[in-house]
């Protein structure tokens, strides 16, 4: 029992993870794309709509990453070479991607999707309890831990993630040095839409093979959050995703379970139990929402903290002086 | 070749009124490739997206019914963007108007007389601003991100609103649907031009609000304090001004009048509370303040336009066979195209070809 709940603690957690990876890219690079929900919604179209006409969940990943990457340079374009209000451009990237997924997914509605299927490696899956938590797994749930360690390891290892790093704490500088501040911005801009592509195939593949409209039900929104809560770092993010994983997940364990089965429980633990059922299934719904309230206040009230670890240059628009 | 901006000494008085209209137009632009991808006639989709809903008197009531809640929440986006509070959580704010305005013909339906609707707008208005209170409180407080709240406490009054219609304020005999009562006939707004559609007072009440908020805007102290504030923190709190007082007026003022526009939808057009009561006129509302360049009056323009956009695509929907979904694909791409046009607004964009390097003096 407790080994399933874990296992889908971790199908919870992926999407947010990937999502959230992205976006801490790209803010990293110094902009502030709000449009992570949208993206993820085209993601998820796409990767549904490839993998059933192609029956490859596979190439309906591949197309997802590029679907999402292709739909954030919407965003680019507006924001780094026309110097929009970054917080308007990306709303807009929300509002227009779940008007266009909607539309596309209208075909989609109620059709049975590709399953992507969980990886078995014969003899480690079978370990008791560990087996299939981490040797069988979807293949997107090691890919987004891969993810986590590759951002990591190329922000603050290498030459490269310094330049990304420099442009996002002072555009000017970066500027003077002679680095392509917009070029940079961009890849950054289109790895985040394809980490949020990959995110909404995810939902769409893997955790509930099917298209629904506005199926993200808010976790671009989340990511975004959990970007912040992490202070811009890879592992927190993952540590954040995890933490708001498990809470939906426990959650909806809380909203599937009978109290007949609970009848194991001693007296005290029992009436717990019940109290904790007699509340409205609407009420356990927002607890992920009201969560991600709670941590930002939480993480915010340390402002010395939050400003120490905020890109400098996070939504301020680039003009390069000539 | 590469596209530069180059900043103009002084921002554009000609683009700045013509930018919503190049806007306008490329979306239509765009609208018309959508429907040639679509496999349908360009000219007939466009028709009855912008022209049929204008040539009969009973859309013409519907239009003002949409446009009513949309103008109302976003004359109050208004002020909260023009002084840089993102308040994205209008829909949020709507829905808590529309329930705390229902609980009078709800909770106390012999409760009759000409006070009932004065007493549900008040409270309507006073439960949409409370709800915007918090990501204000918490963002004068704590620092905390008001977009990232105000957008995480929408699900929540949507869950809140559903739980309501299903469970304590079901309507007994109401067959087990979702839905409160119908509302009393006192609960109701009275509707302006009976004899020919059922269009109802809360266009007028988004129509003096613009019209009052533009003056606040445009004319008093207030107005400027909320202008500075937005531009220029720093510059603002030397003047005297606080940027988080600021903060909680911009809220306050937004979600009362979402809350109002919460209860002109139900006591108006649906006349009881029910779980699709949040239909997006919130996010909606984003485009109408930015098509309306921030000016409440533009917004009074641009709330009709966006509201034709639904009755579009309900037209569309009919005489085409697609999908109404268009419309959000309209309102997406409109959006765009306003942010992009108003560039123009403060640069001049300048095609280079070849080497620009060569051009720096």
């Amino acid at each position: 029992m407790l080994e399933a709940i874990l296992l889908t603690v971790a199908t919870a957690a992926t999407p947010l993870l990937l999502a959230a990876i992205g976006e801490l890219v790209v803010e990293r690079s110094g902009v502030l794309n709000l449009g992570v929900e949208g993206m993820m919604l085209i993601g998820a179209v796409t990767g549904f709509g490839v993998a059933l006409s192609t029956g490859s969940p596979w190439l309906g990943a591949l197309a997802a990453i590029i679907a999402g990457s292709a739909f954030s340079l919407l965003f680019g374009f507006l924001t780094l070479t026309l110097v929009t209000n970054q917080v308007a451009t990306g709303l807009a990237l929300t509002l227009l991607g779940i008007g266009l997924s909607g539309q596309i997914g209208e075909a989609f509605v109620g059709m049975p999707g590709v399953r992507m299927g969980a990886i078995s490696i014969p003899g480690l899956s079978s370990l008791p309890y560990v087996g299939k938590l981490f040797f069988g797994q979807d293949p997107l749930f090691y890919v987004s831990i891969a993810l986590t360690a590759a951002t990591a390891w190329f922000l603050f290892r290498t030459r490269a993630g310094l330049t990304l790093r420099a442009v996002g704490d002072s555009h000017g500088s970066a500027h003077a040095l002679g680095i392509k501040v917009i070029g940079i911005r961009y890849l950054a801009v289109m790895f985040g839409g394809g980490c949020a592509g990959l995110a909404g195939a995810y939902l769409s593949l893997a955790y509930t093979p099917q298209w629904v409209e506005n199926m993200t039900a808010g976790r671009g929104w989340i990511a975004l959050a959990l970007v912040v809560f992490a202070s811009w770092r890879p592992w927190r993010v993952l540590a954040g995703a995890y933490l708001f994983g498990a809470i939906t997940i426990l959650q909806l364990h809380i909203q599937a379970i009978s109290l007949n089965e609970l009848g194991f429980l001693p007296a005290p633990l029992f009436w717990i139990a019940e109290l904790v059922k007699s509340v409205p299934s609407q009420f356990l719904s927002s607890l992920p929402y009201l969560a991600t309230v709670v941590v930002l206040v939480l993480i915010s009230r340390n402002r010395r903290l939050t400003m120490m670890n905020t890109p400098a240059s996070l939504g301020r628009p680039f003009v390069p002086d000539r | 070749m590469r596209i530069e901006l180059v900043k103009r000494p002084r921002h554009s008085v000609l683009f700045s009124a013509l930018s919503p209209f190049v806007a306008l137009g490329l979306t239509i632009l765009a609208g018309a490739i959508m429907f040639a991808l679509l496999g349908k006639n360009p000219v007939v989709g466009l028709y009855s997206y912008f022209i049929e809903p204008l040539t009969e008197t009973w859309s013409l009531h519907e239009l003002a019914i949409k446009a009513a809640p949309l103008i109302l929440i976003a004359t109050g986006l208004c002020v909260c963007y023009l002084s840089n509070n993102w308040n994205i959580g209008a829909e949020g704010q709507f829905i808590t108007g529309a329930i705390l305005g229902s609980l009078l013909p709800v909770i106390f339906p012999g409760f009759t007389g000409p006070l009932v609707l004065p007493i549900m707008i008040l409270l309507a208005m006073i439960g949409g601003a409370a709800y915007a209170g918090i990501p204000a409180v918490l963002k004068m407080r704590f620092g905390t991100n008001e977009i990232l709240t105000s957008l995480m406490l929408v699900y929540v009054a949507q869950l809140f609103n559903d739980w309501l219609v299903r469970g304590p304020w079901r309507n007994p005999e109401g067959f087990s649907f979702p839905g409160t009562v119908t509302f009393h006939a006192d609960a109701l707004l009275p509707e302006i031009l009976p004899a020919s559609g059922r269009a109802n007072i809360g266009i007028v009440f988004a129509l003096v609000a613009a019209i009052v908020v533009w003056f606040i805007l445009a004319r008093t102290l207030k107005g400027f304090e909320v202008r500075v504030l937005g531009q220029s923190p720093r510059a603002g709190r030397f003047a005297g001004f606080s940027p988080r007082s600021m903060t909680l007026f911009a809220f306050l003022v937004s979600g009362a009048l979402a809350g109002l526009a919460g209860i002109t939808e139900v006591s108006g057009a649906v006349q009881a509370l029910n779980e699709k009561l949040s239909v997006g006129y919130g996010f909606t509302a984003i485009i109408v303040a930015f098509l309306g360049r921030l000016n409440p009056l533009g917004v009074i323009v641009a709330g009709f336009v966006l509201a034709l956009t639904y009755l579009g695509g309900e037209a569309a929907q009919i005489s085409l066979q697609i999908s109404d979904k268009t419309a959000r694909v309209f309102q997406g791409m409109l959006l765009f195209f306003v942010l992009a046009s108003d560039t123009l607004i403060h640069y001049r964009v300048r095609i280079v070809r070849g080497a620009g390097e060569a051009n720096r003096a």
